[in-house]
């Protein structure tokens, strides 16, 4: 593993690998994203290493929270599984760990700031570093709250993952781009996570116009479920982000194994359609 | 001189929040990117409404011919009688159309809902008093009207949950969660963010992100104008004591903000104690939380360590919440009010005595405050006044006490 030897690389340094790797080969990258102990860490563990070995550029991993309000049934719904299962931070955070000394592929938390806020931002990036985390995606924290912890990020050298959605002015947009490191999430739809059966009118326009104004790449997420839909996305943004079909196709599978190859069969399908040359 | 009188301005309790949403460390704006956009549109609309006389002058006619304010004073001579001390004042909300205060914010709110050209309103509710008072408001300026109520809340809150319906309004139950006022809220904003650019969110309390604990309390603070006004007419002097429940903390902050630059009229919020002190047997997270993040602000609130939102229990409905506005954090912190909770049986043996004693029937949640007003009264003297904000009546909840008493 190359943390192992020399000098150990940041969290932003093994998304920008990550990422150059994808462009080398002629891909867009594919980023699933699945609950962590949804049903249980075991289980989170088996599927992350299937979808790594499935291709998969990055991921990020939910961190179960009581009150998502970003989020629709399906995600929801996996939360407060995980949650009853007896999911916590600690768990979550071993999770990490384990999948650091396993696989290459990068991982994102995505994680609420109230969870964050609680632990004391300080510590929960530094348990987040120590424990091979590549970066944070912060669904409720808005460019106007996050200099403290994009001050943490940048002295632990995690990615700050930000979020731009087809409600976000112009203006704002630019700076929100600016300051993402990793890569910018263009959110496609004004709306909670959950798949769609059409992509939003407009969203093709807005990623052109996003790709000129942003300098890391950029993922577009919520509410792509199928591979034709990742396809057409890849065409112009740098990768693709899938939740809760991901979580959904989970969710149909009984067993560990099961579930391990299903995730891994989806993100193979996703990352063939993200093939572009 | 100049600069010293700057400075006492500067440090008054009442200027608060900053342009961030700030009331010292407590308050601010926790939400996802896509709602951004329209909480800087309501920040903007309600900052220029304020200053245009027509639209101050149309929210005041309404209050005067739709609400029926002033809401009166009312001495509560035989609760006063029994309590052995002070006199208690009852500031009567309940008298108000619709039967709470909720009524003052719902009416502003729709007006700026208006403004903003936004024809659809979505609210959230735990007691049914704000979906009660939000459908009215609908009704009476044909705005579609939607509200998320938590199915245990549809179940004990039933007549308010009729009477939505007669005005109009669509109820929809949340099943999710402890199917409570929390719920309700999250699915308020989960709808939120998919109709932002259509839909006005009315919240019904001093919660949520900035600028609304701005908004909701200054609608509401015409509670404590008007008590100020009263007492100075009445008595010729400001009361003693005064107390209000605290749910989300909107009658109480509505009471509370114009008396917090008087530093001799003492301030007391009251929460729901529940069965016990126990995590997840009460409702008070000013007397057992912390500060946390919840539902867009940074605020007292009950939590485990992790983060994750603890079970709250509370025999009120408006009151079973595990959060509080950002406000009342900053009142707690500063040592401004003091903040306490009355447990569920105390509320109800209030709800009795207020009922038998005055003809008044309180709802749960008002009752809280008026237990701990009956016991506090006993230990004051005769000549001091103490003013119990009667948020709103409690026909509401007759049914669900008798189904207690039954079981009991
Ligand atoms: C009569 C009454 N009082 C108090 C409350 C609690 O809310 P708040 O603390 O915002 O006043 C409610 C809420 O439903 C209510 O109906």
């Amino acid at each position: 593993m190359s943390h192992k030897d020399g000098k150990k690389q940041t969290g932003i340094e093994r998304l920008e690998n990550a990422f150059a790797v994808c462009k080398a080969e002629g891909r867009r990258a594919v980023s699933p994203f699945i609950t962590a102990g949804d049903p249980d860490s075991e289980t989170t563990v088996a599927i992350l290493k299937s979808i790594s070995t499935a291709g998969a550029t990055c991921c990020e991993l939910g961190v179960p929270y009581s009150d998502p309000i970003a989020d629709g049934a399906v995600i929801q719904s996996s939360y407060t599984r995980a949650l009853n299962a007896g999911m916590n931070l600690e768990k979550m955070f071993s999770i990490v760990s384990e999948i650091r000394e396993a696989c290459e592929m990068p991982l994102l938390a995505m994680a609420s700031y109230s969870l964050i806020f609680r632990s004391g931002i300080e510590a929960f990036v530094k348990r987040g570093e120590s424990s091979g985390l590549a970066g944070f995606v912060v669904p409720d924290l808005p460019l106007e709250e996050s200099d403290e912890l994009d001050e943490q990020c940048r002295r632990s050298g995690l990615a700050l993952v930000r979020l731009v959605t087809p409600t976000t002015p112009p203006e704002r947009a630019r700076e929100i781009a600016k300051r993402s490191t990793g890569f910018l999430y263009c959110v496609s739809v004004a709306g909670v996570t959950g798949e769609r059966t059409a992509l939003p009118d407009g969203l093709i326009d807005r990623i052109k116009w996003l790709r000129k104004e942003s300098n890391v790449p950029i993922l577009v997420g919520f509410g792509i479920s199928s591979a034709d839909q990742a396809r057409e996305v890849a065409t112009v943004a740098d990768g693709v982000i899938v939740g809760s079909a991901v979580v959904r196709c989970l969710e149909e599978a009984r067993d560990v194994e099961t579930m391990a190859n299903a995730a891994g069969s989806f993100v193979q399908e996703l990352v063939k359609s993200c093939q572009v040359c | 001189m100049s600069r010293v009188q700057a400075e006492s301005v500067d440090q008054k309790l009442s200027a608060v929040p900053d342009n961030f949403g700030r009331f010292g460390r407590f308050g601010g704006r926790y939400v996802p990117e896509t709602l951004s956009a329209a909480l800087n549109q309501l920040e903007k609309a309600y900052d220029d409404a304020i200053i245009d006389p027509e639209f101050v002058s149309e929210l005041e006619g309404l209050f005067g011919a739709f609400v029926g304010r002033p809401t009166p004073l009312l001495f509560a001579e035989r609760l006063t009688e029994k309590a052995g001390g002070a006199q208690i004042y009852f500031k009567r909300e309940d008298l108000s159309h619709t039967g709470a205060h909720k009524i003052n914010n719902t009416l502003g709110q729709a007006l700026l809902a208006m403004r903003m050209g936004k024809k659809r309103i979505i609210a959230e509710t735990g007691a049914g008093q704000h979906g009660v008072a939000t459908a009215t408001a609908c009704a009476r300026f044909g705005l579609e009207c939607i509200v998320y109520m938590g199915a245990e809340d549809v179940r004990r809150q039933s007549p308010n949950v009729r009477t939505m319906k007669l005005m109009g309004a669509e109820v929809r139950p949340v099943e999710s969660g402890s199917r409570t006022l929390r719920d309700a809220i999250n699915e308020a904003m989960r709808d939120w963010m998919a109709t932002v650019e259509t839909t006005h969110y009315i919240i019904g309390s001093v919660v949520g992100p900035h600028p609304f604990p701005r908004i909701v309390r200054d609608f509401q603070s015409v509670i404590g104008r008007e008590t100020i006004e009263c007492c100075n007419k009445l008595f010729g002097r400001l009361p003693d004591t005064v107390v209000a429940c605290v749910g989300g903390g909107s009658n109480a902050a509505g009471m509370f903000y114009p008396f917090v630059d008087f530093p001799d009229v003492r301030l007391v919020g009251i929460e729901a104690g529940g069965r016990s002190s126990n995590e997840g047997e009460h409702a008070a997270p000013l007397t057992y939380g912390t500060p946390g993040i919840l539902h867009g602000s940074l605020s007292y609130v009950l939590q485990d360590l992790d983060g994750q939102t603890a079970d709250v229990h509370s025999v009120s409905a408006g009151l079973d919440y595990p959060g509080v506005g950002p406000e009342h954090s900053y009142w707690r912190d500063s040592g401004r009010v003091d903040y306490t909770s009355v447990t569920d049986s105390a509320a109800l043996d209030a709800f009795d005595m207020v009922a038998q004693q005055e003809g008044v029937l309180p709802a749960l949640e008002t009752s809280h405050a008026l237990a701990w007003a009956v016991e506090a009264a006993s230990e004051m003297s005769p000549e001091e006044i103490l003013v119990v904000c009667m948020s709103g009546r409690g026909d509401k909840d007759a049914a669900e006490i008798a189904r207690l008493r039954g079981q009991e």
